[in-house]
């Protein structure tokens, strides 16, 4: 028996209360959960697999057309267009997705998520370990979710006010600009180094990581391309960097609108420890993932262009499943959550963006709130403080 | 290596291909082209035997220019896309023919078995199908030729498929100039359920009419491994080098007899265990030679029970930060209750619960 628990919203400063669900409430919510995931994992077969090596092909395809391009100067734009496509479809469908060891079940080494490493300047290795474990097991606890503004942007109220946010907006307009830097550079906790709770040490080994892959990505992108176009050798090389830019903002811009917009909501530790032993339950972390999510709608092109994390709730709720099945399932955890009163939260590109930009500028500001007591200090204090 | 090879083996090529590697490119060109891989096409297909529910059949594989060749006795893993199977299978095989060079034709010697997928599949398989490729494999090698100096008789005891290494360590002696001249005799005895399941009968004849000081000793049907006949082949079995290859139970029985000695070189061929549901059997630890009673607990909770710190990250299925090769057994996810069989197949040992014995990389 299935009860509908009636949302109470607490009167709380937030925009958003979060709804108060019964123990009862959310096992029995997260075993709806997880039946969904069961189901979806048994009926996995050749049509993932088919899709994924597609979806490869295509983007194969069109790298080999962007760079063949180059070699017809009139055709710079449209050569521009297709590296840009093929590199936006490469992080956001491929890498992104067979890093997370959605399509580890099919047994080929080529879509391993031990053995893909990405077209990007952050190694996969570290990119594993930041996100797939940290980022996806703390999705939205202050303080031990890295991913919350990424160690340089103020992108919660929880977190403390500092005249150093004034600067929120330009962070983020450079952030947007050297995002797959900003991604490498995240994992060495800069952050944290200026607090002193992480010395140089311990960067040491990442940093080298980082360097052999800003080597191999520099050499492909801004030496050995061009060099192989002999005198258009400029034209290739900027072209090449507006393509990485162009996804740099693309990526961006979808990832800040999975988390960041109105609706999203954030969590403290001590919210996040219902479970026996203080630790949390299986329904809770499912529940906390999708009120720490966001969804943007669109078109099914929309969707592959941003490796589906257009359905970001689905994606953290269910991190493996071949992102394919996130639109097809989303009808049905959309369902769920209305008959359990939680948020779901969704909506157009546009207004997902306006509302990102509207909490980066306005989060520059203090608030004219009282800051709330029991934040951790680790939150409170800001990177240059 | 030609000029050609070495380009695409280049660090400059690798970086320009990147991240999909060269050999994803090349293969889509064609097939038999790759640079690092090994890949292999079936050139013929030849039955061996035809024995109901168990025909064994022998492949001529041509492998890719990156083969690196095998010494007689080492086994290959063979990867294979079935037709309508998203999941790429792999298996264990020993190479039957003789020691190979770079780049050269092998033989494997498949038994079909009812419930093994990819050994029914090959067994039937036509000429031109491609197979994904290891290099070769494995310590079970024979160390000597004929240009090794001394005269110590060698030992080859085999049971059913286990005959494989051991056909391709004698047929390497044989076809290096191995003869009785040597003063190395050498014995070969092997165990077949009957005669028509005998592997290479027709060859295995030959070679013991030949006056090569090679003497064949075939057994069909109940006759089953004892001592007292070893004995009577082989004087001295304990003192000599001997290779036995064959299933656990005919291996426990070899065992046995030679005791302590380490003349001894084992392969076992194992049947997939059957799954059993409850936390029984023994939890081995391959990597750092540890075996414990299965507990029931994750595999992740059992290592660390041990003592052994294994990579983690959520402990709960989602980041595989934990993934970790299974060699051997049988596996339930905690999560979704599903069991799994597969050889040499990873799995997260924090949400992978043992069922009955297993052996995993850690």
């Amino acid at each position: 028996m299935k009860t509908t628990p009636k949302p109470t919203p607490k009167p709380t400063p937030k925009p958003t209360p979060k709804p108060t669900l019964t123990a009862e409430q959310l096992e029995a919510f997260g075993e709806e959960m997880d039946a969904l995931r069961q189901r979806v994992l048994a009926d996995l077969g050749e049509d993932d697999a088919a899709y994924i090596r597609t979806v490869v092909k295509r983007q194969q395809q069109l790298e080999v057309l962007g760079r063949a391009l180059f070699y017809l100067p009139p055709a710079w734009p449209l050569a521009v267009g297709a590296l840009s496509l093929s590199k936006i479809i490469e992080n956001m469908e491929i890498g992104h997705n067979v890093m997370h060891g959605q399509y580890d079940w099919m047994g080929d080494p080529h879509l391993n998520s031990r053995i893909y490493d990405w077209d990007n300047v952050c190694p996969g290795e570290q990119w594993k370990y930041s996100h797939n474990y940290i980022h996806h097991t703390f999705t939205n606890i202050l303080g031990k979710d890295r991913d919350i503004g990424y160690g340089i942007l103020r992108m919660d109220e929880d977190q403390e006010w500092h005249p150093y946010y004034l600067g929120n907006p330009v962070y983020a307009f450079l952030l947007m600009v050297f995002f797959e830097w900003g991604v490498a550079m995240h994992d060495l906790e800069v952050e944290n180094i200026v607090r002193g709770t992480r010395t140089m040490e311990d960067n040491k080994e990442l940093h080298a990581g980082i360097m052999r892959k800003v080597r191999r990505q520099a050499l492909k992108d801004y030496l050995l391309f061009p060099a192989l176009t002999g005198p258009l050798f400029p034209l290739t090389f900027v072209g090449n960097a507006t393509a990485n830019l162009v996804r740099n903002v693309w990526a961006f811009n979808i990832i800040f609108c999975g988390h960041f917009p109105a609706g999203a909501e954030t969590f403290s530790q001590d919210e996040c420890a219902d479970g026996p032993e203080g630790r949390e339950t299986r329904g809770h972390w499912y529940y906390r993932q999708i009120l720490g999510s966001a969804n943007i709608t669109g078109s099914p092109l929309f969707h592959v262009l941003s490796g589906n994390l257009s359905h970001q709730i689905e994606h953290h709720l269910f991190p493996d499943l071949p992102a394919r099945r996130y639109p097809e399932i989303a009808p049905e955890v959309r369902e769920i959550c209305e008959r359990y009163g939680i948020e779901y939260t969704t909506g157009p590109l546009r207004k997902q963006l306006g509302s990102v930009a509207r909490k980066i500028c306005r989060l520059a500001l203090p608030d004219r709130r009282a800051p709330q007591p029991g934040t951790p200090e680790a939150v409170r204090r800001p990177l240059a403080a | 290596m030609s000029t050609l090879t070495r380009i695409a083996r280049s660090r400059t090529v690798a970086a320009l291909a990147s991240p999909h590697g060269v050999d994803h490119y090349l293969s889509r060109i064609n097939p038999m082209w790759a640079a690092h891989e090994v890949r292999a096409r079936v050139v013929d297909v030849h039955r061996e035997t035809d024995t109901p529910g168990a025909p064994v059949a022998t492949l001529t594989l041509q492998p890719t220019a990156t083969w690196r060749g095998h010494r007689a006795g080492q086994y290959v893993q063979v990867g294979l896309d079935l037709p309508g199977s998203a999941r790429r299978m792999t298996r264990c095989f020993s190479i039957s023919s003789a020691a190979s060079g770079a780049g050269e034709q092998i033989t494997l010697t498949v038994r079909s078995h009812a419930e093994g997928q990819v050994s029914k599949y090959l067994v039937d398989a036509e000429p031109g199908l491609v197979l994904h490729l290891s290099q070769a494999q494995g310590r079970f090698t024979l160390p000597v030729s004929p240009a090794t100096p001394g005269i110590d008789p060698l030992l080859f005891i085999t049971g059913g498929s286990g005959i494989t290494p051991a056909l391709s360590m004698v047929r390497t002696l044989l076809r290096d100039g191995y003869d009785g001249r040597a003063g190395r005799p050498v014995t070969f005895l092997h165990y077949a359920r009957s005669e028509a399941d005998q592997i290479c009968a027709d060859e295995l004849a030959r070679i013991a009419e030949d006056d090569n000081d090679v003497t064949v000793h075939l057994r069909h049907g109940d006759a089953v491994f004892n001592e007292l006949e070893l004995r009577r082949l082989a004087p001295g079995f304990r003192d000599t080098d001997t290779w036995a290859c064959g299933p656990a139970g005919m291996i426990d029985l070899v065992r046995a007899a030679y005791g302590d000695s380490p003349r001894l070189r084992l392969e076992l061929f194992k049947p997939p265990s059957a799954a059993s549901g409850s936390a029984e059997g023994d939890l081995t630890f391959a990597g750092s030679d540890q075996r414990v009673a299965n507990s029931g607990a994750s595999i992740l909770e059992q290592a660390e029970e041990l003592g052994l710190r294994p990579e983690f990250g959520c402990r709960m299925g989602i980041c595989f930060s934990c993934t970790t090769r299974k060699t051997e057994g049988t596996v339930r996810n905690v999560l979704s209750g599903a069991e799994s069989s597969l050889p040499d197949e990873d799995i997260q040992i924090c949400v992978s619960a043992p069922v009955g014995d297993c052996v995993v990389d850690l």
